[in-house]
């Protein structure tokens, strides 16, 4: 930096006014992908839910899906941990990648997938456990037992969780104990326990109340650092306070996909428009 | 980008066309107002000025109205994209205006002093031509908003270079009056100061055109010269 050169900053005020001058603070064609979706076309059975949808989706970002209901937005998400495969019915086509690994090819493991792809619901499902033994689930599940790692793990996501304070003094007590705002943030720590790439939260926040609605979006925003998230929310406001990039689906098909801050205030597509603020079609 | 399409909240609808109405209607108190205080200069009619600066208080009242009921908006409904920026190019051209107003208030205290004076021959022709284009100009960017058109919002933003020179050639014709006969000076003043205000009607008549052109375009035009307003107004 050539501070002392450049008549626009002004470190007094610690304002590097030379920012301003630049463009958009985000570009799609600068980040690295970490999801990519290639002519990517869904059935359940004959109905086909999925159009054509191709997209990338940005490492350590968050990416918001939007649209009414049905639009297809969850199914697109489960699609990124293989989710879908539980249905007889589904049959894919076109090309999903993970790291530029197809990640719907046989040799895929989908228990390690889902491992690096983890996923939070709507609804909190705490298993009917301890919150000790919530965390430490996953863990176990790869045989890890010594006791002083798990405590030294489960404390670093129950912080990562921003639930560590709330819940340290009874790490042993049943999580069903908890609220659903505490329950759903004990969720996030159990899926981040096991260290995925991706997080996927299907409606994180729609059961919750205001207070605990706000403390989910901040510990996205916590933990957009270390994780590339994707959100599936109704709640257009919560889309736009969270997210970096925004797409929106009509009816199975990738209507528009962006930068939210453009999207909300400028989408380039009437359909998106009419969405977000709120008008009949 | 506008669109024709109702929103399922009619009372969101009811609001927003609402806060239109009212800017439209404060639009149109200001442009009597700028009309008469031109014609007091002119006519060295006193009666006139005295309404203009009367006028101010309805138009201070509007403003604040239309302030509170955007803040409500906003509040309440979060407004997105066209919405959003229609509230947000309302919040800016209603300073706009208010300033437009303030403006043709000084205006109208200019006629009142100069009408105590010495008419000249020409009685002032020359503020009166530039009254005219200055208050076309308001006239169309008014217009602009009521018909959220950003070409005839870019027209306009054209004719304040004309506005300009025309300023520019009374201030150089005023010093010479000044220069050939010092007892103008005192008078030539007053006509400088009411130029000026004609002037600065001109720029904020252009400011609300830029904010036509972001409600219609969603684009930031502001402080950029006219050829690359007018290449992004073109370019959708």
């Amino acid at each position: 930096m050539e501070a002392t050169n450049s008549k626009y900053t002004t470190p007094a005020r610690g304002i590097d006014i030379e920012s301003l001058h630049r463009g958009p603070k985000l570009d799609m064609a600068t980040e690295t992908t970490c999801l990519e979706v290639n002519n990517f076309n869904l059935f359940y059975g004959n109905k086909q839910a999925l159009f054509d949808i191709n997209m990338k989706i940005a490492k350590n970002r968050v990416t918001a899906f939007i649209g009414p209901s049905g639009c297809g937005k969850s199914t697109l998400l489960r699609c990124f941990n293989r989710m879908n495969d539980l249905i007889d019915s589904v049959q894919l086509d076109g090309q999903m990648l993970l790291d530029g690994e197809d990640l719907n090819k046989p040799s895929v493991n989908v228990a390690d997938l889902r491992r690096q792809v983890g996923m939070v619901f709507q609804k909190p499902n705490p298993f009917p456990k301890s919150i000790y033994e919530n965390v430490a689930y996953g863990l176990r599940l790869q045989g890890v037992s010594d006791r002083s790692t798990l405590d030294k793990v489960i404390e670093k996501s129950l912080k990562g969780a921003a639930l560590w304070d709330e819940v340290k003094d009874r790490l042993h007590d049943l999580a069903m104990g908890l609220s659903g705002g505490q329950q759903q943030r004990l969720v996030i720590a159990r899926a981040i326990a096991i260290e995925p790439e991706v997080l996927l939260l299907d409606e994180p926040a729609s059961a919750l109340d205001p207070l605990s609605t706000l403390k989910i979006e901040e510990l996205i925003y916590e933990l957009k650092d270390k994780y590339t998230i994707v959100i599936v929310t109704h709640n257009m406001q919560q889309a736009a306070r969270v997210s970096d990039y925004t797409a929106f689906m009509y009816m199975g098909e990738l209507i528009e996909f962006g930068a939210t801050d453009e999207l909300f205030t400028n989408p380039a597509k009437k359909q998106t428009e009419d969405y977000i603020t709120g008008r009949y079609g | 980008m506008s669109t024709n399409s109702q929103h399922i909240s009619q009372q969101f609808e009811k609001e927003l066309q609402d806060i239109r109405s009212l800017v439209l209607a404060m639009g149109g108190l200001i442009e009597q107002q700028v009309a008469n205080a031109q014609k007091a200069l002119l006519t060295g009619n006193n009666e006139l000025a005295r309404s203009v600066i009367a006028l101010d208080e309805d138009v201070n009242a509007l403003e604040v109205k239309i302030d509170e009921e955007c803040i409500q908006i906003i509040a309440l409904r979060q407004p997105t994209a066209s919405d959003l920026r229609l509230v947000a190019g309302i919040l800016k051209t209603i300073t706009d205006l208010e300033r437009i107003g303030d403006e043709s208030v000084s205006i109208a205290r200019m006629a009142m002093n100069l009408s105590e004076k010495d008419r000249p021959k020409k009685n002032y022709r020359e503020l009166q031509s530039m009254g005219n284009h200055v208050l076309g100009m308001l006239h169309d960017a008014l217009d602009a908003f009521a018909r959220v058109d950003a070409e005839q919002a870019m027209k306009v933003a054209h004719e304040d270079r004309d506005v300009d020179a025309e300023y520019e050639s009374i201030i150089r014709q005023l010093i010479t009056y000044m220069m050939e006969d010092p007892r103008t000076v005192t008078k030539a003043i007053d006509m400088m100061w009411s130029a000026r205000s004609l002037e600065r009607i001109g720029d904020h008549a252009s400011n609300i055109c830029e904010h036509v052109i972001y409600l219609v375009e969603g684009k930031d035009v502001r402080h950029l010269s006219l050829e690359k307003m007018q290449e992004i107004v073109e370019g959708k």
